[in-house]
């Protein structure tokens, strides 16, 4: 399955929000995503394209934007 | 035999600054000087732990290698690529048995034991062995190199009381010099920090601390025992007010040395605290008080412990999960501050105030058109945040304690 779509509406389910348009947007400092969101993110992307994502691999900075969000699990399914 | 404590008066940062010259020529040429540095390293853990804190040094030295052996073996044990959980449960349980133990050991009665027990620093270094752990056991750290990790345990600077910083992000500095632009860049920086931190701790908090702290205590007391019932009197909120300030300036002061002196060591150790007063709820507030430890708190015991209860669906719904762990986050921040009352209560209040808070941020987003927002909205957030932290504050200093049962 595309990582970026899954990403996409995983992140839309969780905020509500379609960031096909804004993949730049920082979901931290507009406050859609908090801690409890990010673990559901985490959650949902093991379970829907199984890539395993340890909490300790969380690190805000790296995963702050849709981009950066999907790059990031890119990275961690080539692994 | 000479001892002396980090950071405690002016003269230190003189003989600090001396012995740092080297280290800091080094930078400027692109060198990282590691063997000079252990010299210093172990120079001033002699100064900080020998003499007539020797006791406490030689605890140092066993924890070091209790702690040691620890990770090397579960290290030794993941790499065989095993992973069992119980086997990580009882690593991390065995790695704060010592702490757990100092803990214990320090609410008993004066005179009870007889040795001395824990080193400074203990809870600090602590949270760096167990992130070692967590992330051994995550796979994000594969291999800890025993000299690195040494070096990260007890990085000088910040050996006392934090800032806590992370492995990973410790090693990246410390495997490469900083250019010299960064380097210029971060001196300029670290002079800032720690003038900064001369006028917080040496002089702001001598004021509220030294100076009007104790005529206010004596004051409150005075007047708290003549009125009886629950003590209360004016004297307890300028107490609160006065402490909060202390706290503040003499840790956030404390922090910027730790911080400066790192910089001068071209390491950039992570700030501890960003205008806590102008929160504008308590959220914020934990994302600007004591940064280093929340954070902690927030991505090894929240986020994990939210983690595993999602997973197993141990709690379905999701707010109510985010409140359960947000109480179980603070009850440990609690815990961690030490094993009396007033410490208990300080985390569960705090774990209330931003369950409170996220009711009600909820209810803000759902009726955002009926609820005014400006100005004068937001330096209200800012005043009532301010004084329901100023009151976790009075209960975190111990005051009520000794206002109502004598004892801190």
């Amino acid at each position: 399955m595309d990582i970026k779509a899954t990403v996409l509406s995983i992140l839309s389910d969780l905020t509500g929000e379609d960031f096909a348009d804004r993949m730049d947007e920082d979901l931290y400092a507009s406050g859609l995503l908090d801690s409890m969101a990010s673990v559901q993110m985490l959650l949902s992307i093991q379970e829907q394209l199984g890539v395993p994502v340890p909490v300790s691999e969380f690190n805000r900075d790296e995963w702050s934007t849709p981009n950066k969000i999907v790059a990031k699990v890119e990275s961690l399914e080539n692994e | 035999m000479i001892n002396l404590q980090p950071y405690s008066n002016p003269q230190y940062f003189l003989i600090l600054l001396a012995a740092l010259l080297p280290i800091i020529i080094g930078l400027y040429f692109g060198k990282r000087l590691k063997i000079y540095e252990a010299l210093f390293t172990l120079v001033f853990l002699v100064l900080t732990f020998g003499g007539v804190k020797w006791q406490e040094g030689i605890n140092l030295l066993l924890w070091l290698v209790f702690e040691f052996c620890l990770t090397f073996a579960y290290q030794h044990y993941r790499k065989q690529g095993k992973n069992k959980t119980s086997i990580f449960y009882l690593t991390v349980i065995l790695a704060i048995i010592p702490l757990t133990v100092t803990k214990f050991m320090t609410t008993q009665p004066a005179g009870s034991v007889p040795f001395v027990v824990g080193f400074l620093g203990i809870s600090y270094v602590t949270f760096k062995t167990v992130q070692v752990i967590m992330e051994l056991r995550d796979g994000t750290i594969k291999q800890v190199d025993p000299g690195t990790y040494l070096r990260f345990l007890l990085f000088f600077p910040t050996i006392s009381s934090g800032p806590i910083d992370r492995y990973r992000r410790f090693k990246q500095d410390y495997d490469k010099a900083p250019s010299r632009s960064d380097y210029i860049t971060d001196m300029q920086y670290a002079v800032r920090y720690i003038f900064q931190g001369f006028l917080y701790k040496f002089i702001i908090g001598w004021f509220f601390g030294t100076l009007w702290l104790p005529k206010i205590e004596h004051q409150a007391l005075a007047v708290g025992n003549m009125v009886g019932g629950l003590k209360l009197s004016w004297w307890v909120v300028a107490y609160m007010y006065c402490y909060s300030m202390y706290l503040f300036f003499d840790f956030a002061g404390y922090s910027l040395f730790a911080v400066g002196i790192s910089y001068f060591m071209g390491i950039h150790t992570p700030m501890n605290f960003n205008q806590p007063f102008k929160s504008k709820n308590i959220k914020d507030f934990w994302n600007r008080w004591h940064i280093t430890l929340s954070f902690w708190f927030r991505d090894f015991i929240y986020m994990r412990f939210t983690f595993w209860a999602m997973k197993k669906k141990l709690i379905k719904n999701r707010i109510r999960l985010s409140q359960a762990s947000y109480l179980i986050d603070f009850l440990i921040m609690g815990f961690w501050h030490g094993l009396t009352w007033y410490y208990i209560v300080y985390g569960i209040y705090h774990a209330l105030a931003i369950i409170i808070n996220d009711i009600w941020l909820r209810f803000k987003r759902k009726h955002q058109k009926q609820i005014p927002h400006n100005k004068f909205t937001e330096a209200f957030a800012i005043f009532l945040t301010f004084h329901v932290v100023c009151f976790s504050f009075l209960i975190f200093s111990g005051f009520l304690s000794q206002l109502w049962f004598g004892w801190k």
